[in-house]
């Protein structure tokens, strides 16, 4: 499955654009359809790797080992330091709590996310800048007003708009 | 054809009976009453135009110290300004980084804190002569406190640009936004119809003196912009496809609101200024008519790929403003999202507020004291390695 083959990130620098590809990728699969059937859940997940994890295959492991749809949303990771990755995870509950537990065993650290970026409506000048490289969909601009509207249901917390934002109207709550 | 002059259209705007529309309001009244109609009912058309401008910043005049200094170099809250002026003269550059904190805050970010009312840290060092014994000082200034404070920029307010996209395989971080890989996204920067030069195409009305909105306050044309590039061949109706003329402005910074004049920040470019810009088209005739009633659709322009980091950069597409605003655009076979940088609902703000000001009788229309060139471009320079 591609979805499968594309999450794999091994060391370098991952400056997002793997979240705008992976959320393409992703764009066929309906929120409410598991995989694999039964008690489906999808949560976001900021993982992070203590220096000399980074090797490990481990989001390989959490699609191969628990079965788990895996979609990077954002990855900072060198071989030499600590790395972190923000993930989308969609599965079983079961499954996922096996695979959050694998984590643990493996020495890595991680965080459930909940909630979304942080939009200033002060601060923002709604150029729409933000919506060039946001990959969920949740800033568009209003076609009638052309105000910047936010879902924040979609956002998924990759941050790109919190970098693309040329006035620092956004920002995220990690 | 009739004919009005600016006098006459000065006089009803004194007498509040000027009929003023903002340039996209002009074009449903066209469709309606027709060319003929228009010139008969409508004196003034306002446009606005709310974009990232490099090529901005302000002259100040901290007033003198006791005793005096001439300050031969300025920081303002540790941004470097230019002080090879006369002793306490300054410019401060919208693009100049702070020394202490980089890319996250410059000149613009100095201009927007003064226009705010905020107080900025003064620091001047010098080398001392006869007359102008100190060298350094340190002190706090706001807007007010010092004697000028004007906002001079070189160039704005663009007759069109290129819109931007990036055909690498990585991302690439420009003055024109985030470009993804492989035509992720094209960025595109103008207010299209409704933006001050795409609707005086050929500059009848505006020139140097000409009254304008900038950043909240009135300010002035005050020369043709940098790399003015009248000569940018045009299209049918005479609007430019791509960037083509520009022009330089001057406004009194102390008048200005922070909501027109924003510092903004460019991930791994640096730091750069959204400047709000407004001007008042008198309907001379009915070709004026004409100018301002072009639409989005009838107003081209090309989308480079910035990729090639050089001076020319191949074009990818032909596209109208019709297309980048319906949010994607056709590439050859692909069908690539767009996005702008130019805040299309801040202009519309600008030009209504313009109009607002005209409907008072707050804004006489200034006619030019000299025309802008219709003919020129701008010249490369080459790197010379030679002695």
């Amino acid at each position: 499955m591609a979805l499968q083959k594309s999450t794999e990130v091994n060391g370098g620098i991952c400056d997002g654009t793997c979240a705008a590809a992976n959320a393409r990728t992703h764009a066929g699969v309906d929120a409410g359809t598991s995989p694999t059937g039964t008690a489906e859940k999808r949560i976001k997940a900021l993982l992070t790797y203590p220096p000399g994890a980074v090797g490990k295959p481990i989001t390989y492991s959490l699609v191969r080992q628990f079965d788990l749809w895996i979609n990077i949303l954002h990855a900072e990771i060198a071989a030499d330091k600590a790395g972190r990755l923000i993930m989308d995870i969609l599965g079983d509950a079961s499954d996922i709590d096996r695979g959050l537990a694998f984590l643990e065993d493996e020495g890595i650290e991680y965080e459930i996310l909940n909630g979304s970026a942080l939009w200033d409506e002060d601060r923002c000048v709604h150029c729409g800048a933000c919506t060039a490289v946001c990959p969920s969909h949740a800033l568009t601009l209003d076609k009638n007003d052309w105000s910047l509207a936010f879902d924040r249901e979609k956002c998924y917390l990759c941050r790109l708009c919190t970098r693309a934002c040329p006035v620092g109207a956004m920002s995220t709550p990690i | 054809m009739g004919y009005k002059s600016f006098d006459e259209i000065n006089e009803k705007i004194r007498s509040k009976k000027a009929v003023v529309v903002t340039a996209e309001e002009i074009i449903g009244i066209v469709d309606e009453v027709g060319v003929e109609g228009a010139f008969r009912e409508v004196d003034v058309v306002t446009c606005g135009t709310f974009s990232p401008m490099c090529s901005s910043g302000a002259f100040l005049n901290f007033g003198h110290s006791d005793p005096p200094i001439r300050m031969s170099k300025v920081w303002l809250n540790d941004v470097p300004a230019c002080a090879g002026l006369a002793a306490v003269d300054a410019y401060i550059g919208a693009t100049e980084l702070s020394e202490s904190r980089g890319m996250e805050y410059g000149g613009a970010h100095v201009i927007e804190d003064l226009i705010a009312g905020k107080k900025v840290r003064l620091r001047a060092t010098s080398y001392g002569t006869d007359c102008y014994p100190r060298r350094a000082l340190e002190a706090w200034i706001t807007a007010d406190s010092i004697n000028e404070a004007y906002m001079f920029n070189p160039r704005n307010c663009y007759q069109n640009y290129g819109a931007a996209a990036n055909t690498s395989d990585r991302t690439i971080y420009t003055y024109m936004g985030t470009l993804l890989p492989k035509l992720g996204n094209v960025n595109y920067c103008t207010a299209g119809e409704l933006s001050p030069l795409i609707c005086d195409p050929f500059y009848r009305t505006i020139g140097l003196g000409s009254r304008i909105f900038l950043g909240g306050a009135q300010g002035y044309v005050a020369w043709q912009g940098t790399q003015n590039n009248p000569s940018q061949p045009r299209a049918e109706n005479g609007v430019p496809i791509g960037g083509a003329a520009c022009l330089a402005l001057i406004g009194d910074l102390k008048q200005m609101d922070p909501r027109y004049i924003r510092a903004a920040v460019f991930e791994k470019y640096g730091v750069t200024m959204f400047v709000g810009v407004g001007t008042a088209i008198p309907l001379l005739d009915e070709e004026m008519v004409r100018h301002v009633a072009v639409r989005n659709r009838d107003v081209k322009t090309k989308i480079f790929d910035y990729s090639v980091a050089r001076r020319s950069k191949p074009a990818l597409a032909e596209v109208s403003y019709e297309e980048l605003r319906s949010g994607s655009v056709q590439v050859g076979s692909r069908t690539i999202p767009t996005a702008p940088l130019s805040s299309l609902k801040m202009a519309r703000e600008i030009a209504q507020k313009l109009k607002d000001w005209i409907v008072r009788g707050e804004f006489e229309l200034q006619e030019p004291v000299a025309s802008l060139p219709r003919e020129g471009s701008p010249q490369a320079l080459e790197n010379y390695e030679g002695e």
